[in-house]
């Protein structure tokens, strides 16, 4: 057995041969900053731990585990089938309605997960925030992309759905990763700007539950996008969920193209509101671990 | 080896006195500043905020394998300092240069997760540290040997104890190894044993040639680790150089001492369910409250605590400790009016008188105890709970008499001499 005073010697290695060279410059910064993706490459297993911690815990100590995965959608299509479906007669273009409510929910609440996460996630670490460095942005991309584990769960259901109700999808299903590409940035850039107001001020995560609410109601999940009139279509492609969401329709149960128009709208918002938000979280960033 | 590894020049950190708190309250008051009105009026606020300097104009180099102690009381500066460094938070005025890759470690357990294994923990709280994957695989059995959890390892944190919890922790992050280590109070972590251990582990560290930057009260500690030493207060450097000088001045000045201390919230005061303490007192020979003592005073060390559950014999003791932290004795209440006597439930106040003209000239911390010997139960221990100088002003009557130099001995007692005259010394 070692002794204290030798354990600790035995393992640390002579610097002399791994000396490195770098020079890090600490000053205060002026104004806006750029983004550095280099330091989020550098940074790349800590974003896989944090990622991978939020999966492991989110399902521990509970009695049915990882069913609450099927379980989310599952119920909350049963009760949309019979309030919507069943009593309120709301057409679904020809499709099952649970299946066409299925459909959306699946992307609909990788969605608001992602959303609800990465708005509350710098909060949520602020002991991690004031006493360690390391580019902030993972935090909140780490909990954005943590939904996907769940997604791909679920995926695999509204599949076997989707083929139980004999429907063959056709090889549009190949777009899903690009759907899904859109919907994480969407939810993404959302959940920035949210996340970093939410350091200063905590009113946001008040207001979350009423936004992702509001907000499914302005996303086709529950009824089909040509519902609303044709005069508001252009405005509605402003939602980026709403391409989304028809999107998947099309791609997994074959139903009617997306508006592709809407859709390059739904992009460019996409594009603008993430744009906005990096520049903004990188502009906050540096005051983080002051405010918080 | 003189290469620069840190460079820090005219540092400095402004904070806003309640930033978060008065000016910004919540988003309604910022939507309705959206008024260019409202604009003028917040800025002319923003400029009218009280402000503070929390580092000023710091400058400072340490050399590449050098191991430099930052001392300094409360709110000198020193967490700021670090934090800068670490690149957590950034600096107001001024820059520093860092050569070679940071480790800094200002907790420890930061990111731990109670719902996970200890094994998960070690994976998480090492990458958020900064180790790689495949560093943390390389250490892990040495980790986990260090922090002696092995059989816990595949248990929930959260069902660890305190002290296992800390350990697993401290483990982790003195493994890390980064060319700078940058290091806030964590060693006072643990019980005596593994304290130790830690220091050991931080000798090693610092032997192996790596820069170290270290915060601490403890005035051994960095004497121990650190040969060179830097002293804040209120922001500013205050002194910089060879570790004993540092800390002598910083120990005269006073500015270290704590004459009394007291646990107001029961919850962090130690103790257990049968004893909790209240407060510990240094008093002069007239009673009164200083942490400066004259040599000549009689020096009485006062604790204050609530037997909670009556029926347990309680024996209060204290030790001295001196710079060196040579402890010089152990003192514990004998007289018999407590003795071997249950006690009932209620607040007692003891207190033990070391006699004037007894401790050397210095600066001496007290660290206070409540036992119960059969069988045998420590209820509390606390260390450095008080520290106070002793001064000799070399008043007539006291030991040194007219000797003005350095007076060897870590205790100076008055001690009795005798002479006997035996006449005239033999012819030769």
């Amino acid at each position: 057995m070692n002794s204290p005073a030798t354990d600790g010697s035995g393992s640390t290695t002579p610097l002399s041969s791994r000396l490195s060279t770098q020079v890090k410059r600490i000053q205060p910064s002026a104004g806006w900053r750029a983004l550095d993706l280099g330091q989020l490459v550098a940074y790349h297993e800590l974003l896989f731990f944090l990622m991978w911690r939020d999966i492991m815990i989110r399902y521990r100590q509970t009695a049915v585990g990882v069913a609450w995965v099927l379980l989310q959608p599952l119920l909350t299509m049963a009760v949309f089938s019979v309030f919507f479906g069943r009593l309120g007669q709301m057409p679904s273009n020809g499709l099952p309605y649970p299946l066409f409510v299925l459909t959306g929910l699946l992307p609909w609440q990788l969605f608001a997960f992602a959303l609800n996460h990465a708005s509350n996630s710098l909060v949520l670490e602020q002991r991690l925030i004031t006493k360690v460095y390391f580019p902030r942005l993972i935090v909140p991309v780490a909990s954005v992309l943590a939904g996907v584990v769940d997604f791909c769960v679920t995926f695999v259901l509204v599949l076997l759905a989707i083929l139980w109700f004999g429907i063959r999808p056709s090889l549009a299903i190949l777009t899903v990763p690009l759907l899904v590409f859109i919907l994480l940035c969407a939810a993404l850039a959302v959940g920035l700007w949210l996340a970093t107001l939410n350091v200063q001020y905590r009113d946001v995560r008040y207001a979350i539950p009423f936004l992702t609410q509001f907000w499914m109601f302005l996303t086709p999940v529950a009824y089909p996008a040509n519902l609303v009139p044709p005069a508001y279509r252009a405005w509605y492609g402003l939602n980026p969920m709403t391409g989304v969401v028809e999107g998947f329709r099309w791609a997994l149960l074959g139903a009617e193209p997306p508006d592709w128009r809407m859709m390059a709208v739904s992009a460019g918002v996409v594009a603008v509101l993430l744009t906005s938000s990096l520049i903004y979280f990188r502009r906050m960033e540096q005051t983080f671990a002051d405010v918080i | 080896m003189s290469e620069t590894a840190l460079r820090v020049q005219n540092l400095g950190k402004k904070y806003h006195l309640g930033a978060t708190r008065q000016v910004a309250v919540n988003l309604r008051d910022q939507i309705a500043r959206l008024s260019l009105r409202g604009l003028l009026k917040y800025a002319e606020r923003v400029e009218k905020r009280p402000t503070f300097w929390a580092l000023k104009d710091v400058s400072f180099e340490i050399k590449r394998g050098e191991v430099v102690g930052v001392i300094g009381g409360n709110g000198a500066g020193k967490s700021t300092l670090l934090k800068i460094l670490s690149q957590i938070t950034e600096p107001t005025k001024g820059w520093a240069e860092i050569h070679g890759r940071v480790g800094s470690l200002l907790e420890v357990g930061t990111g731990f997760n109670p719902e996970l294994t200890g094994r998960e923990n070690i994976f998480l709280n090492g990458a958020i540290l900064g180790m790689r994957r495949r560093e943390i695989i390389r250490k892990f059995d040495e980790i986990v040997e260090f922090a002696e959890v092995e059989r816990f390892l595949d248990t929930a944190v959260k069902h660890y104890s305190s002290g296992m919890h800390t350990k697993l922790a401290f483990s982790v992050a003195a493994h890390l190894e980064p060319e700078i280590l940058i290091v806030d109070e964590v060693l006072a972590v643990g019980d005596s044993n593994f304290q130790r251990k830690c220091l050991n582990k931080m000798e090693a560290v610092s032997g192996a040639g790596r820069t170290v930057l270290f915060v601490s009260h403890n005035m051994a500690t960095v004497l121990r680790l650190c040969p060179r030493c830097i002293m804040l207060h209120q922001g500013q450097v205050l002194a910089d150089g060879p570790s004993e000088e540092v800390t002598r001045t910083y120990l005269q000045s006073g500015l270290g001492m704590t004459a009394v201390r007291e646990w107001t919230d029961p919850v962090l005061a130690p103790g257990n369910h049968v004893a909790r303490l209240v407060s510990v007192r240094v008093l002069d020979e007239a009673g009164a409250n200083t942490a400066t003592m004259e040599i000549q005073s009689a020096v009485g060390v006062e604790l204050t605590f609530d037997a909670l559950e009556p029926g347990h014999v309680l024996v209060p003791s204290v030790r001295i400790f001196n710079e060196g932290t040579v402890c010089l004795f152990h003192g514990q209440d004998n007289e018999p009016e407590w003795c071997r006597k249950p006690r009932p439930r209620g607040r007692y106040q003891c207190t033990m008188w070391i006699p004037g003209n007894f401790l050397a000239e210095g600066v001496f911390t007290a660290c206070a105890g409540l036992a119960t010997l059969v069988p045998e139960k420590l209820h509390f221990y606390e260390p450095d709970a008080i520290s106070f100088q002793v001064v000799d002003r070399m008043l007539p009557g006291g030991t040194r008499g007219d000797f003005q130099g350095n007076y060897p001995g870590v205790v100076r007692p008055k001690l009795k001499w005798t002479t006997e005259p035996l006449g005239a010394p033999p012819q030769r």
